[in-house]
């Protein structure tokens, strides 16, 4: 059965599909798609259905879906809404399909979950989570007040850990009916005081797919990991040279493998260190990093990556991927060792994930 | 029967998406939402925000004259554009 690399990239301008043999050598760009709308994610759930998910500032958010491989799409937000006298929803930040595909949340802004069983036709609010008690005092980061990260226990369909900008992460084990704040051990250098309970500002938050017990998260101040899901976090920046950053990506298939693209600063420009593009790779867990830059521009680089831009694949070896500011996508098909610049010249990218599509 | 006029930017967001103009019995603006609604489902969450009310950078003509009251009268002669608002980048 022929078996293609696939690349989604999520632009401020609609859709893109990046397509290679399983080399991934040589790779080809499809789109734009879904009218050119800002898209946040674009996502293959694991039945082949591609959804992308945004919003602009005409129409709302939506969520596109192609059951055809992008050749067409549909697009629906019914049920999207807080109701008529809360505010109204602006974009979708994150879409998460389950394993099995059968069910999708959306984490919106302002901060919210959302589930579909339908295939994305219908939405209905998890509303426990904006019943939690310190919803009053969420406040919005620089990029908003959104719910970015959605990370689902595949072994539990009732158990899931959400990440809100500058409020924190929060677990439940009920399906979404409460909400608990996983904050403790996470800096927020930004407060004055002691430690809060919750306004830790998580920048990407994963679930270790192998072991629902560990999770990682790179933050505002620091990357973190947690072996007791999300009760307690350690700081595991260790020698990388930022604490900032905002994507991080764990290795499908050795968990102890993550990566994170240190940042600046979020008063020095938000873009690669020294504009030397890199990537960190740890093999331990975040006991120590190593700087990943072959084939990467190491001057002038001054770029950004966001939260939702870097992606792994499943191949072996793992491939990883990032999309920038600029509209470059770059591409390592050998877990970060070497890098190659893919595509150019698309709007800023604000989404990567990656998939292998059979047949 | 209000003649209305549809952009692109909406009609091509439907796989059997509704014409640019169609012409639909309606007394009220509110009423026309609905009806195109009814036909072209998932439409009126495209031009209505919480409230309900017309979306921000939405705009509405009815006759020339700029309208975002959903209970605004239409009759058979009202011609109605739903223009979205400029905006650069």
């Amino acid at each position: 059965m022929d078996r293609r690399a696939q690349v989604l990239i999520g632009t401020r301008k609609g859709a893109f599909i990046l397509e290679s043999s399983i080399d991934r050598q040589a790779w080809d760009v499809r789109g734009p798609f879904c009218e050119t709308w800002p898209i946040h994610h674009f996502v293959r759930a694991s039945d082949d259905t591609l959804y992308a998910a945004g919003g602009n500032s005409w129409y709302g958010p939506t969520v596109f879906r192609s059951d055809d491989d992008g050749a067409t799409w549909t697009q629906s937000s019914s049920g999207l809404t807080y109701g008529d006298t809360e505010p109204k929803i602006t974009t979708i930040w994150n879409l998460t399909p389950s394993a099995d595909a059968k069910t999708l949340y959306a984490g919106v802004e302002p901060a919210g979950l959302f589930r579909s069983v339908d295939r994305g036709e219908t939405w209905t609010h998890v509303g426990g989570l904006r019943d939690h008690p310190s919803r009053p005092d969420w406040e919005p980061g620089a990029g908003g007040l959104c719910l970015h990260s959605i990370a689902l226990d595949d072994t539990d369909p009732n158990h899931m850990w959400v990440g809100i900008s500058s409020v924190g992460t929060f677990e439940t084990n009920d399906g979404g009916e409460t909400w608990q704040t996983r904050n403790k051990g996470v800096r927020a250098d930004f407060f004055p005081g002691p430690e809060p309970e919750f306004g830790q500002c998580v920048h990407k938050l994963h679930v270790d797919p192998t072991n629902p017990a560990r999770l990682f998260q790179q933050n505002h101040c620091g990357v973190y990991r947690s072996e007791d899901g999300g009760q307690s976090w350690t700081e595991i920046t260790n020698e990388l040279p930022s604490d900032f950053g905002f994507p991080l990506a764990i290795h499908p298939h050795d968990p102890s493998t993550i990566w994170v693209v240190p940042h600046n600063g979020p008063e020095a420009g938000r873009y690669m260190v020294d504009g030397h593009a890199a990537v960190w790779r740890s093999r331990d867990r975040g006991a120590t990093w190593l700087q990943l830059d072959a084939g990467l521009p190491h001057v002038n680089a001054y770029v950004t990556v966001l939260r939702e831009a870097m992606a792994t694949d499943r191949l072996d070896p793992v491939g990883v991927y990032f999309g920038t500011s600029t509209g470059q996508v770059f591409a390592s098909s050998n877990e970060g060792d070497e890098w190659r610049m893919v595509a150019d010249f698309l709007p800023p990218v604000w989404s990567v994930e990656a998939a292998v599509v059979e047949g | 029967m209000a003649n209305v006029y549809l952009p692109r930017s909406l009609v091509a967001l439907f796989q059997d998406p509704p014409p640019r103009h169609v012409i639909v019995e309606s007394e009220s603006l509110g009423q026309l939402v609905e009806k195109l609604d009814a036909q072209w489902p998932g439409i009126a969450d495209r031009l209505l925000a919480p409230g309900p009310q017309i979306r921000e950078h939405i705009n509405v003509f009815i006759d020339g004259e700029r309208e975002r009251d959903l209970a605004a009268p239409l009759s058979d002669a009202s011609v109605v554009h739903v223009i979205p608002a400029v905006a650069g980048g």
